[in-house]
């Protein structure tokens, strides 16, 4: 059996017991609760500024989440923490003396850390919502208007498989400073960069952040995708399935 | 009850681990000794499965540690004072611990008050000194109350009375039926703490017997006789009056088993003349250093000083340990070498890096408190003894550690 309640439940106390999870859980979602605002709150003063194009194609629910893409930042960082923190802190060799099962120690986990992130990555895309749709007066649109709750409710997904992929790589890689080294420079600057440079466009969309930010967006981007929201974040699942694959891969065969 | 076959370790072309073969029976304290980097930490890792061995295998209880139902309850180890989250507390740190095999809360406290620690149980670890890191890990050794116990170094910063206390805690461990193997460099501490000796060096076994069969093997004294021709007469002599004789490289004998007025009283009855008669002693920390000699990987090289210090003569006494050197001796045999001197009858005051001695003096409970003591009857001018003699009030032994002082809380 891969999950245990012992397990399960010493990852509960060691998740809650240090103050990074805290610390960058609730950045997370203040950064981008915020930023989400104060973008809306930009948007509907500006709105008439905008170009024809740009407000026929304008998103009203993605705008209120335009704030993740710093928000994830903080997400990536209580991802790797959780994982690699075993490592830079030694208490690797403590946790598997305690639990030579080394799948039930890590995907407990993960599944602890995976919880803890969607319930955080939930309040912060529907706080995210109400708040933009609040600050984009005329401008908004309603949880009930078509496609709407699915990107809600993908807003909150995205960001629990931000963490999870964080947490694959970071046992893959074992250290938080490469993995951070590694993962923030990729998701801040490299996705988003080659995602606007047209010929790199094409493979950028497959980058998952790129492929996952789809299931946000309501009105669907006017450069002709090769697929829809939920096969972006299938997309990123995958990311996410051989990032966990290759962490446990590493996890199981190599010495603590 | 541990027992390794054939366990190796390689890494790339470096073998940090050679066919190593040994049992660890309970009941006993094992200890287990060797230079930095012979490879005890690795034996330790692949005994807890955190390693996989490149061939032969270890079990505890007849089992590969992986394999072993509930672990904790079963084998407790500390094998890193620092292999904590230094952002939890001590408290918290010992609670997960806990819940992985099913212990209750109330074990997690009863375990900090063994060790210790209930008066910083709520701080962070990252604050806490060697000595505290020590005693939380050992704290997370005892707290399934298992029946193997592995404790990679154990008494590293801790203070005289930390070493005390660990010692005792072994020793109780053991006479409760436990297995407990024990990993140390330093001799001197194993000698008082171990029933049964390991030693390994460069990753290959060098001994495995009892300490009582380690000190009659090992640590024998024994006299140098220098006459001013070699006398056959005075060899056959001795050997058939029971001693056992040796030339030294220099031409002196080295006679053991046979008391020195002994040796004068033969030799005045040879009319052999004697230049020197003087008694030695190799110390457990000697024995051990000349076994291991061969297999030390980090040695030491004189500190030259070149430039640094103009050089003043060096007050003769100081360089030979406190004993006078033979008038005999050519000049070179003296200088201090890096290696351990043969003339030296016994450890210099300040010893090899041993901990404190105080402690080692102020245990009536350890097995062989006169283990030490030079057997042979020695003027206690010329040997300065290795360990102060134990004081006769000294306290008994404390069951459970007393709790921090507020000094060390406060550090």
């Amino acid at each position: 059996m891969i999950f245990t309640p012992a397990v399960l439940r010493s990852e509960w106390t060691k998740v809650r017991s240090v103050s990074s999870t805290m610390w960058t859980l609730a950045s997370a979602l203040l950064v981008t609760v915020a930023l989400s605002a104060g973008l809306c709150a930009l948007t509907n003063a500006q709105f008439d500024n905008l170009s024809q194009q740009d407000r026929l194609t304008f998103d009203a629910a993605g705008t209120s989440f335009s704030g993740m893409f710093l928000g994830q930042l903080a997400v990536i960082v209580f991802g790797v923490l959780v994982v690699a923190g075993e490592y830079s802190s030694g208490m690797i060799r403590t946790s598997l003396a305690a639990v030579p099962q080394r799948a039930a120690f890590l995907f407990s986990k993960l599944a602890v850390a995976t919880a803890l992130a969607f319930v955080v990555g939930m309040v912060t895309s529907f706080a995210s919502f109400f708040l933009g749709q609040a600050l984009l007066g005329s401008h908004r649109t309603g949880i009930g208007e078509p496609g709407v709750l699915r990107a809600v409710f993908g807003a909150g997904l995205y960001m629990t498989l931000i963490a999870l992929f964080s947490m694959g790589v970071a046992a893959m890689l074992r250290s938080p400073l490469l993995s951070l080294g590694i993962l923030m420079p990729f998701f801040f600057l490299i996705s988003t960069i080659l995602a606007a440079v047209p010929v790199a466009k094409d493979v950028a969309r497959y980058f998952p952040d790129q492929a996952g930010q789809k299931i946000m967006q309501v009105v669907p981007s006017s450069d002709g995708s090769a697929y829809g929201p939920w096969g972006g974040l299938g997309i990123m699942c995958a990311w996410v399935a051989v990032a966990l694959l290759g962490g446990y891969l590493v996890m199981s065969r190599r010495d603590a | 009850m541990i027992e390794a076959v054939g366990l190796t370790k390689r890494y790339g072309v470096k073998t940090a681990v050679d066919n190593l073969t040994f049992q660890v029976r309970p009941g006993a304290v094992t200890g287990f000794l060797g230079p930095n980097g012979s490879g005890k930490s690795t034996t330790m890792r692949m005994i807890l499965g955190l390693d996989a061995p490149t061939s032969g295998q270890v079990t505890v209880g007849g089992r590969r540690f992986r394999d072993l139902p509930n672990a904790p309850r079963q084998v407790g180890a500390l094998l890193d004072a620092k292999a904590v989250h230094g952002g939890r507390s001590a408290r918290q740190h010992l609670l997960c611990l806990a819940q992985l095999s099913g212990i209750p809360a109330r074990r997690v406290d009863e375990v900090l008050g063994v060790v210790g620690l209930q008066e910083v149980a709520h701080r962070r670890s990252k604050g806490f000194s060697l000595g505290m890191g020590q005693r939380l890990g050992i704290a997370g050794a005892l707290l399934g109350d298992p029946q193997v116990l592995l404790f990679d170094e154990p008494v590293n910063g801790l203070d005289p009375e930390g070493i005390h206390w660990v010692r005792n805690l072994m020793r109780k461990l053991a006479g409760e039926g436990r297995t407990v193997f024990v990993s140390s460099h330093l001799m001197s501490e194993m000698a008082l703490t171990a029933d049964h000796l390991i030693v390994i060096g460069r990753g290959q076994l060098l001994a495995d017997m009892s300490v009582k069969d380690f000190i009659a093997r090992n640590s024998a004294g024994y006299a140098r006789v220098r006459t001013p021709e070699t006398s056959e007469k005075l060899v056959r002599a001795l050997s058939e009056a029971g001693a056992h004789v040796q030339p030294e490289q220099d031409g002196a004998l080295r006679v053991s088993g046979l008391a020195l007025p002994h040796i004068s009283d033969l030799a005045f009855d040879l009319g052999v003349r004697l230049h020197e008669l003087s008694p030695h002693q190799a110390s457990l920390e000697e024995a051990y250093m000349r076994m291991t000699q061969a297999a030390v990987d980090y040695r030491s090289t004189q500190d030259q000083r070149f430039g640094l210090q103009q050089a003043g003569p060096v007050p003769a006494q100081a360089q030979y340990g406190g004993y006078p050197p033979p008038h005999a001796a050519p000049q070179h045999q003296w200088q201090p070498a890096p290696g351990p001197n043969p003339y030296q009858t016994a450890p210099p005051p300040q010893g090899f890096g041993a901990p404190p001695a105080g402690p080692v003096g102020v245990s009536p409970a350890g097995p062989h408190p006169g283990a030490m003591a030079p057997p042979v009857a020695a003027p206690p001018t010329a040997v300065p003894p290795a360990v102060p003699p134990p004081p006769q009030d000294a306290p008994p032994a404390p069951a459970a550690a007393p709790s921090l002082s507020k000094r060390e809380s406060e550090s």
